[in-house]
């Protein structure tokens, strides 16, 4: 499918290994806690439990989701910082390091958590910047697990990165794959600004080749994940899956779909999407997020608005429902969208 | 260190803070200012108490109610006087106004114009500092009101301090007000100092009308803290001559009586009543002190008045580091 491989990709000739995602996360947490001693990581059960007579750290759990497996033996608790259940205070505590010298890291476990700690976010890490006069930078990392698909209801599966992706002073970016996280996260913890790294829990156990160099790619850059000259399809997060997923059932249909995953939101790459529709001339955008003022209708202005001549079709979202996460797995399946909600949307417009 | 060798930049401080509430809020009332203030005269000995014992490696975090804070802290005057006047000299060239004056420069981290949400920032700088095995040489202090200490990220803060033992001091100014809201009615206790409790951590209940009073509570709370055995909550009760802002009529709920009998005990006049009395400063001194702090604060407004407005392009700048999406919106 690939005519030749995108820029942002491993490349030829790399050493490297198959892992999953969570493994290539953690390890670009390893190689930014080796490359800097001011990284730190905060969160709730990242050292996964204390043993009660020592007071050392456990690691029973290896933290929410194995982000941190190992990390508290190997970099001890001053590095490894286990918080109580208080994102507002910690995330808070985290900018006011990040505002003194520090690179906090923090793990916020489920996306939905982020509301907690929202006020902190907003008004301190996202503005501190803008309204100090520039005196002052926050470099600091967030990441959490959003997404439907794993039973987890309404209060543990939200993508409402849009709400992140709206707010200036903060960027958002989010990896679809082990390359693409290990290479987004080690550059969000290198960046001078406060970066939200939205992991979708389906992308969790997924597999892939990534290199064992240590590398960045770099924030406000989307890729080719297929090339073709039908359609263009845009997927963010784990919505790139089900982009390549419908690609590959189209292609049967000969409809050659061009598929972007954007990787970052804020800032985002109109680039490349207006390059394709330029070239394929139709597109819709794929998001599990909520449909009101969504990454997908943000998509969907730019290219109306800077490509419109180019269009031979409207442009089409396939979204989530404007509905919370539902529980019971009919109704969760129905909520998401999937390659077949895509491959439909493609063959009313090209009129298949 | 001793109070006597701290006791002329005490009073500078204090009527430095004075003068320039007052200035500041003529300013404002001349329309010079460009938005809303909200003023601290008759809270001065808070601030100048506790930054006697800071330096500029040791972090502040402010309130919307900042400007002692920051001139205790060592932030220039004219540099505020500006910034309320929506100045390209001001600290933060004018892009923060009277409620986000900040100077990382001199350890100040930003008022905070969102009640209790500078609290966690002097936390984390207290992170910082253990992290980095400064504490000795730099603490946080958390600034905030009464009506702060109900705040869920307050409490929060406390906790953390407390379990991870940072060098960090939460002096809560008690003026006795939220906005017109009493405390008797919005706390649940009498003693907001009563709440460390909870946290495991001192909690000290402060004469924050006495200048002395405050340095030697915060002297405890800081040599505490710098020693890396933790947190102190300090309660300074205290109180604001002016209204919640520049526009508001206090007397609408609030009695002369009471006014009269906070006023009292105001911090400036007791001060110099005491040191005339024990004979540690003659008036003769103090006067010279006052008049070249009124003097300082006529060149701020000067400053101020004086300086230029931001440029337009400013409007796009300091967002982010860096940034490659255009920022202007759609027109």
């Amino acid at each position: 499918m690939f005519e030749e491989p995108d820029k942002i990709g491993p490349g030829k000739n790399v050493e490297g290994t198959e892992m999953r995602y969570r493994d290539a996360f953690n390890q670009a947490l390893r190689d930014e806690l080796n490359n800097d001693k001011n990284v730190l990581i905060i969160g709730e059960d990242i050292s996964g439990g204390f043993d009660k007579k020592t007071k050392e750290p456990l690691d029973a759990w290896g933290g929410p989701f194995a982000a941190t497996k190992g990390l508290v033996q190997d970099f001890g608790k001053d590095r490894i910082v286990d918080a109580p259940i208080s994102e507002a205070g910690f995330v808070g505590a985290a900018i006011g390091a990040a505002l003194t010298g520090l690179r906090p890291v923090v793990d916020l476990m489920y996306f939905d958590f982020t509301t907690v700690a929202f006020d902190q976010l907003l008004s301190n890490a996202a503005k501190s910047r803008y309204m100090f006069g520039g005196q002052t930078k926050v470099p600091l990392t967030l990441f959490a697990r959003s997404g439907g698909g794993t039973g987890h209801a309404a209060q543990h599966s939200s993508a409402f990165y849009s709400i992140l992706a709206h707010i200036p002073g903060l960027k958002v970016v989010t990896p679809s794959d082990p390359y693409s996280v290990k290479g987004l996260l080690s550059a969000a913890i290198r960046d001078d600004d406060p970066v939200f790294v939205v992991n979708d829990k389906k992308l969790i156990n997924l597999k892939g080749f990534v290199p064992n160099e240590t590398y960045q790619i770099p924030l406000g850059k989307g890729r080719y994940l297929s090339k073709g000259s039908d359609i263009t399809l845009v997927g963010m997060s784990y919505t790139s899956v089900v982009c390549m997923e419908a690609a590959k059932e189209l292609k049967k249909l000969n409809i050659y779909a061009e598929v972007i995953d954007l990787l970052s939101l804020s800032p985002l790459d109109e680039d490349i999407i207006l390059e394709s529709v330029q070239k394929t001339n139709r597109i819709v955008i794929v998001d599990e997020d909520n449909p009101r003022a969504s990454m997908a209708s943000e998509v969907a202005a730019i290219v109306s608005d800077k490509a419109f001549d180019y269009l031979d079709a409207p442009v089409k979202r396939v979204t989530a429902p404007h509905t919370p996460v539902p529980y019971s797995k009919g109704l969760e399946d129905a909520f998401l969208p999937n390659s077949q909600d895509v491959i439909g949307t493609v063959k009313v417009i090209m009129g298949a | 260190m001793k109070i006597e060798n701290k006791l002329e930049w005490i009073y500078e401080t204090l009527n430095r803070i004075r003068f320039f509430e007052e200035a500041m809020l003529e300013q404002t009332y001349k329309g010079n200012s460009m938005g809303v203030t909200h003023p601290s005269d008759g809270q001065e000995a808070v601030p100048t108490g506790i930054c006697a014992h800071l330096t500029e490696k040791d972090w502040i975090g402010s309130t919307h109610r900042g400007h002692g804070h920051c001139i205790a802290k060592g932030l220039e005057t004219k540099k505020m006087m500006a910034e309320i006047m929506g100045k390209f000299t001001g600290n933060c060239k004018g892009k923060g106004g009277s409620m986000h004056i900040a100077d990382f420069s001199k350890g100040m981290l930003g008022a905070n114009a969102i009640v209790g949400a500078s609290i966690p920032l002097a936390v984390g700088a207290a992170l910082t500092a253990k992290y980095q095995g400064k504490e000795k040489d730099s603490i946080g202090v958390a600034f905030f009101g009464d009506g702060a200490s109900s705040q869920g990220v307050l409490h929060e803060s406390m906790n953390l301090a407390s379990i991870w033992k940072l060098p960090v001091i939460f002096a809560c100014e008690n003026n006795q007000y939220a906005e017109a809201t009493p405390a008797w009615y919005a706390v649940s206790i009498d003693d907001i100092a009563d709440r460390a409790a909870s946290y495991n951590i001192p909690g000290v209940i402060v004469d924050g009308m006495d200048v002395f009073a405050v340095y030697d509570a915060a002297e405890q709370a800081v040599k505490r803290a710098r020693e890396g055995k933790g947190p102190t909550l300090l309660e300074l009760k205290t109180y604001r001559y002016h209204g919640h802002f520049h526009a508001d009529q206090p007397e609408k709920y609030r009695t002369s009586e009471e006014e009269n009998s906070w006023k009292k005990r105001d911090c400036i006049i007791n001060f110099e009543k005491r040191v005339i009395k024990q004979k540690l400063i003659d008036k003769k001194r103090l006067d010279a002190i006052k008049k070249k702090i009124q003097k300082e604060i006529e060149d701020a407004v000067e400053f101020g008045l004086s300086s230029p407005l931001p440029p337009e392009e400013t409007l796009y700048e300091d967002v982010y580091v860096n940034y490659s999406n255009d920022l202007r919106g759609f027109r």
